[in-house]
């Protein structure tokens, strides 16, 4: 019984054990901030991906493209797992721009908008169209024009309070759309005849903001059919460059995309007398996130590096648990002595420390993940007032692409951190405790004659 | 007493020295001693003759480095970890110069604990009423019943003193070792603290207590001398 009160005694009446708590709440309040931002800023990002691609993709990386997609797509469509599928154009273009005056370089995808929006979110991401998505091309002010949809970054100015200033209004601007038509060999169609490039003008009709910085700051949507004839696509044997898949709700993901990696073996090998079947060889099947890896990858790698640098943090807490113990027992041998004068054992003496080591681990962890969960409830709170106040902003909006820092607070998450919290602790008393449990009574009660 | 027929604590032969730098100090050369069931036994001595030792050793406190200690004819040597630790909570009972008490706990508690002290969890809550009601008693029998609730601190120097005797007594101990306890005490106090020892060696209590003090010593039934680490007079 000693060995529960004790502890408890100790850990209410010694101001030392005070300081204790005071380090273990700071190390799991700065452990959950960070963790749970990163991991909420990472799941974003990954989350969005996810949306924007679809469950699967089926792509080349040539340029060129690949055949018979609309085949496959049938295929897949009398399939029980997959739910819908479209067909993508990824390529390049030179683009000049009404509205910017500029020449660039940009990313074009081309995309068919009925089946395009029931497999990824491209609904979601449109501004003027967010409720009739099919006539996201069709701008408003002449429907009789092509349209197209530009990347939110690439045309409207993003404030630094993480909006866009998007007006109220769809300005009549025209975009000069280039391409360079390929053959199936790959050279440039036309070439030696007349000039190898196919041109196009678009007119503004919405703006996409996918929340994925890279694709709205580099990307044109265009229909579909429109990027295949501009690219050269459009010959006989009509090619595409990707297919995006989305599986029925519930599907693992994984395991229906080795269904489709199969179903596409089959596909190759059933029509391997194609005209352009030497283009199916460039084909890969990935699940999206294996598609996304180069992306996705380096910040999950941070997310890693992050924990790693929290072990620090953890062995920092061993430390500054074991220099505390270490004061409290030399503190504390004048009580070790007259408690194994009274019979207690040394294992008694070690329940003794542990538990107070536990108290404080639990005291810390529940104090740390409190204060945590406070901060974190008003961090887009706190972070608009510093704004506001001093326009400091944790991640600048102009180039972040993220509205409110995001966070992701889980009880299992917390859990593991207050676990952590609690072991951190017993392990940095563990050597003060062991040398009480071996300090010899006679000696501490001398000493503490002096 | 005799020794031959009561004989509860015994020593023979004890040596012990302590390392002090690169000299050896020899404290205890070659000490018998023999102590009967109800005995007042007073080890009296000057500063550093090794009497506060000797009672250490007598009460598995410390070891010697040779010789023997018997307790009921056992030799302590033999006695493992535990029933050492058993010996301490429930043969022996211990009061020292400087009250030895834990500053977290009240008086009732600090009592309590030489019975908590080999009691689990669980065992203590059938054994809880009967400990407490034991310790009320012997707090009542020292005139503390009012200072139960108290911490060591809120104390008198005196009241302390009787709060470790009461502790010493609580699991009823065959032997109480005393350490110089009225050395931290004003005569007065002293002198209360040594009626308390009188009436416990009345009501049969075998107690060895260490002084320096001579007078303190002449109260006890029997003095033994330590001159040296070596015993001059019985």
């Amino acid at each position: 019984m000693y060995n529960i009160i004790l502890p408890v005694r100790f850990f209410l009446r010694r101001r030392i054990t005070i300081l204790a708590v005071f380090a273990v709440a700071i190390c799991v309040f700065t452990v959950v901030v960070v963790m749970t931002v990163m991991s909420g800023l990472v799941s974003d990002f990954v989350e969005k991906n996810h949306e924007f691609y679809g469950d699967c993709v089926v792509w080349t990386d040539s340029l060129v493209g690949f055949g018979l997609y609309e085949e496959f797509i049938t295929e897949l469509n009398d399939t029980d797992f997959v739910a819908s599928a479209c067909p993508v154009i990824n390529t390049f273009g030179l683009v000049q721009s009404e509205a910017t005056g500029k020449n660039a370089a940009l990313n074009l995808m081309g995309i068919d908008i009925e089946r395009q929006i029931k497999t990824t979110n491209f609904a979601d991401t449109l501004y003027y169209r967010k409720t009739a998505p099919s006539l996201a091309f069709v701008p408003s002010y002449d429907p009789n024009l092509f349209g197209c949809a530009v990347g939110v970054d690439l045309l409207v100015e993003r404030l630094r309070t993480g909006q866009y200033n998007q007006l109220t209004y769809l300005p009549m601007w025209s975009y000069v759309i280039t391409c360079f038509p390929l053959t199936p060999k790959g050279s440039l169609a036309r070439s030696g005849i007349s000039l190898a490039a196919n041109s196009k003008t678009f007119f503004y009709s919405d703006n996409s903001n996918s929340g994925l910085a890279k694709v709205d700051s580099t990307t044109i949507y265009l229909p579909f059919e429109q990027l295949q004839t501009l690219c050269g696509m459009d010959t006989s044997a009509k090619r595409t460059g990707a297919i995006f898949i989305k599986f029925k709700p519930g599907s693992d993901i994984s395991g229906c995309s080795e269904k489709v990696q199969a179903l596409w073996r089959d596909f190759t090998a059933k029509n391997s007398d194609f005209a352009l079947a030497g283009l199916f060889k460039n084909v890969s099947v990935r699940d999206w996130k294996t598609y996304r890896r180069s992306t996705i990858a380096p910040m999950e790698k941070e997310q890693t590096m992050l924990i790693l640098l929290f072990l620090l943090i953890g062995l920092i807490t061993v430390f500054i648990i074991f220099v505390i113990f270490y004061m409290i027992i030399s503190r504390k041998s004048r009580d070790i002595g007259i408690l194994k004068s009274l019979g207690v054992s040394k294992l008694g003496i070690v329940r003794v420390f542990l538990r107070l080591a536990f108290l404080v681990g639990l005291a810390g962890a529940c104090i740390g993940i409190a204060a945590g969960l406070v901060f974190l409830a008003n961090i887009n709170r706190l972070e608009g007032w510093l704004f506001d106040k001093f326009g400091f902003q944790m991640w600048n909006r102009e180039i972040y692409a993220i509205g409110e820092i995001p966070h992701n607070t889980g009880p299992v998450l917390l859990t593991i951190v207050a676990a952590c919290a609690i072991a951190a602790c017993l392990l940095g008393a563990l050597l003060p405790t062991l040398s009480a449990a071996r300090m010899k009574c006679v000696d501490t009660l001398r000493v503490n004659q002096l | 007493m005799t020794e031959t027929n009561n004989c509860i604590l015994s020593c023979k032969d004890i040596f012990k020295s302590y390392q002090m730098g690169s000299m050896r100090l020899e404290v205890l050369k070659g000490v018998d001693l023999t102590v009967g069931d109800g005995d007042f036994v007073a080890i009296r001595g000057a500063s550093g003759s090794g009497k506060s030792t000797l009672l250490h050793i007598l009460g598995a406190l410390d070891t010697s480095d040779k010789g023997k200690v018997y307790f009921e004819e056992k030799n302590l040597a033999d006695f493992s970890g535990r029933k050492i630790n058993e010996f301490r909570n429930k043969k022996v009972g211990f009061v020292f110069q400087f009250y030895h008490l834990l500053d977290e706990l009240t008086v009732l508690e600090n009592v309590l604990l030489a019975k908590m002290a080999q009691s689990s969890a669980i065992g203590w809550l059938g054994r809880s009423d009967g400990a407490k009601k034991r310790a009320r008693m012997l707090l009542d029998q020292m005139g503390l019943s009012a200072r139960i609730g108290h911490r060591p601190f809120q104390l008198s120097g005196g009241e302390r003193q009787r709060v470790a005797i009461a502790r010493a007594l609580m699991n009823e101990p065959q032997i109480l070792l005393a350490d110089e306890p009225t050395g931290n005490l004003d005569s007065a106090t002293g002198n209360d603290i040594l009626r308390v020892f009188e009436s416990l060696h009345d009501a049969g209590q075998t107690i060895v207590m260490v002084t320096h003090d001579e007078k303190i010593a002449s109260r006890a039934g029997r003095v033994i001398t330590l001159v040296d680490g070596r015993i001059a007079s019985v």
